[in-house]
């Protein structure tokens, strides 16, 4: 009974409840919508340096990740990749030689990260040669010798084009200098320009034999998972089979990126909570008009033997009401335009500079998770219930003899 | 039987400031069965007294005893539930849950009471057959007139079987010819089911049908008078 009151009573002054449930509907559409933007955003992010860059997990020899050295390689690394093979929950492997070389044309020079790869592994590990397209060449495709795939602003800062060469100069197994004239067969563009800047591809072999390094061994050995989700496990399981190398996750790799992720987390939720706030003093004014305006009522009710506590209930529930009518409209009207523009995109790409220069693609496709909708539904439901506690207190403190007498 | 006994009565208002002394020193006795008025001057103290004898208001000194109970030491919340099972209450205005129909207004007393879902359906409809409203059931009172909302007030105090039924000015936003359906109705749960009703009134023709009339002044009694 007090819930079919509570109920009805908000539908009495229509105009003004209808206000109250529009803003809060707009109030947490705009939360959860700018929070799934910024969320499209974070995990295209991590999406793209995961299948672009650094793969779910690598394993490197332990001097490795502090000093890049050609002699601190993993030397048992096919065997590694042998044993690898058998982990269910490990897609695909691939292992690379990296070593930092200059590059010179005739009329430029630059350091870089030379990586050497075999290209048939590669492209089932890495998302990379999907980022040359039709007029930049492939991802070694012809069987050529000594072929290198460099980035469009590595080729532009060298001035180079697709069958250009490179001169590159590094430093061998026996520690002395050499190198030779790579051709280049391809030109990618990735959405991380710092990546693209510092990094170009070369086959394994070519690179092995140059620096007459062990083709048995290599420098890295990347990990593609069947599921993100199983990044830790699956890291511990291998570093346990593997102790004497160093295992590193994703996140250990780019610990920026989880930052930003774990950072983001908390401000989408500090974000809606300052709308909800905000919106909280909506409902309690609304909430305290109502109960002003229905003195002589609630009067009458505390009168022929409705007690305090139904009363406060009774208002306390018109306030939840209220407040989840909102909320909920909110949260739909917010996952479907969260959902369509997700499948659409938004295009960004008038900015795109901006973007891309830290790692960022142009297109972003809002998205957010079940358990932020259901994060925001409890904090709608909290507000609720403090934004009725003002005016239901407020109904208590009547008496009903003077409300009873109150002129209105 | 005595349903009501006062005894000394006093009620002042703003003692610290300007005290109104709106009641001062009333002792009456009521028996069941009554069919009584309380008139005087505006300002005379019949509210304030009314308010007491319902528990809605505490005596600043004396005693009211209803059914040997006394009521006048209770607290706000046993009131409360004392008034719910005791006392029907029918007020100048605003009586009714402007949301419920005449019959839930109706049964809403008796579900703050806990009576089970059919019994109370099935005497909201006899109460509301009792004072003529018989098919007006799901109107709201938005839709009701004037006098057919007082008698859904009746209903509504009847529908918990109270000691008594308080009404304060009942009539006085009525017109002669509601006036006079309400009074009727009134009179004949009076005297076919025993129901006492204590109510105040400026109006003549409402004094004319009371069997006993209490003439209050500056808050005492001036005379009580037997017809
Ligand atoms: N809450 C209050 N605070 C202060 N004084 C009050 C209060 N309620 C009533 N009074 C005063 O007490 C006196 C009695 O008022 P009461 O309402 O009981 O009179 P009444 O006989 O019911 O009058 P009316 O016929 O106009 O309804 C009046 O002087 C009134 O101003
Ligand atoms: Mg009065």
């Amino acid at each position: 009974m007090i819930w079919s009151i509570s109920w009805k009573n908000i539908w009495r002054n229509k105009l003004r409840s209808l206000i109250v449930v529009i803003a809060i509907t707009l109030g947490l559409l705009a939360g959860v919508f700018s929070s799934a933007l910024m969320n499209g955003i974070i995990e295209r992010r991590i999406r793209a340096a995961i299948e672009n860059e650094v793969s779910h997990i690598q394993i490197h020899n332990k001097n490795f990740m502090e000093n890049i050295e050609i002699g601190y390689n993993i030397n048992n690394a096919n065997e590694i990749l042998d044993k690898l093979a058998s982990f269910p929950e490990v897609k695909h492997v691939s292992k690379r030689m990296k070593i930092t070389a200059m590059a010179n044309t005739p009329s430029q020079g630059t350091g870089v990260n030379l990586i050497g790869v075999y290209p048939e592994k590669e492209k089932q590990v890495s998302s990379l040669y999907k980022y040359i397209n039709d007029s930049s060449g492939t991802y070694f495709d012809a069987k050529k010798k000594n072929s290198i795939v460099v980035s469009q602003k590595f080729a532009d800062k060298l001035n180079l084009n697709l069958r250009s060469k490179v001169v590159l100069t590094f430093v061998g197994t026996d520690g002395t200098l050499t190198g030779a004239a790579f051709k280049v067969v391809g030109i990618f563009k990735t959405s991380n320009s710092a990546f693209d800047e510092m990094n170009a591809f070369v086959r394994f072999d070519d690179l092995a034999r140059l620096t007459n390094f062990d083709t048995s061994s290599a420098h890295e050995i990347a990990i593609l998972l069947n599921d993100k989700n199983q990044t830790n496990e699956v890291a511990a399981k291998i570093a346990s089979a593997f102790p004497q190398q160093s295992t590193m996750t994703w996140l250990e790799l780019q610990p920026d990126l989880g930052m930003i992720a774990e950072f983001l987390n908390l401000w989408l939720y500090v974000f809606v909570i300052i709308i909800l706030l905000a919106l909280g003093f909506g409902i309690v004014n609304t909430m305290l008009m109502a109960v002003l305006e229905r003195v002589k009522e609630l009067g009458m009710l505390m009168a022929v033997g409705m007690n305090k506590k139904r009363v406060f209930s009774m208002i306390m529930l018109e306030t939840i009401f209220l407040t989840l009518t909102g909320g909920a409209l909110g949260m739909l009207v917010g996952a479907v335009v969260v959902y369509v523009t997700g499948e659409t995109g938004i295009d960004f790409s008038a900015y795109a500079e901006g973007f891309s220069a830290i790692g960022y693609e142009s297109i972003v496709y809002p998205t957010i998770g079940i358990d932020y909708y259901l994060g925001v539904t409890s904090l709608v439901i909290i507000t609720g219930v403090f934004a009725s506690i003002y005016p239901a207190r407020k109904a208590l403190k009547l008496n009903p003899s003077e409300a009873i007498r109150t002129e209105m | 039987m005595k349903v009501i006994e006062i005894k000394n009565l006093h009620k002042i208002y703003d003692e610290s400031t300007v005290p109104v002394h709106a009641v001062n020193g009333i002792d009456l006795s009521y028996e069941e069965g009554e069919f009584a008025a309380i008139v005087g001057p505006s300002g005379s103290g019949k509210t304030t007294m009314l308010n007491m004898l319902g528990g809605l208001d505490s005596p600043t000194k004396g005693e009211i005893t209803i059914n040997n109970i006394k009521i006048s030491d209770m607290k706000p919340s046993q009131l409360i539930d004392f008034r719910l099972n005791n006392i029907g209450f029918v007020f100048q205005a605003y009586n009714l849950i402007p949301v419920l129909t005449a019959k839930e207004n109706v049964e809403f007393i008796m579900q703050l009471q806990k009576w089970p879902k059919e019994e109370r359906a099935k005497r909201a409809l006899e109460l509301m057959k009792a004072v003529g409203l018989e098919g007006r059931e799901n109107s709201r009172p938005g839709k009701l007139s004037g006098g057919q909302q007082q008698r859904v007030a009746v209903a509504r105090a009847l529908a918990s079987k109270p000691k008594f039924i308080l009404a304060d000015e009942p009539t006085a936003n009525l017109d002669s010819k509601s006036t006079e359906t309400l009074l009727d109705i009134m009179e004949k749960l009076n005297k076919e089911e025993n129901i006492t009703f204590i109510f105040s009134t400026h109006d003549a023709r409402v004094v004319k049908k009371a069997r006993r009339v209490i003439t209050v002044e500056d808050g005492k009694v001036i005379s009580d008078e037997n017809k």
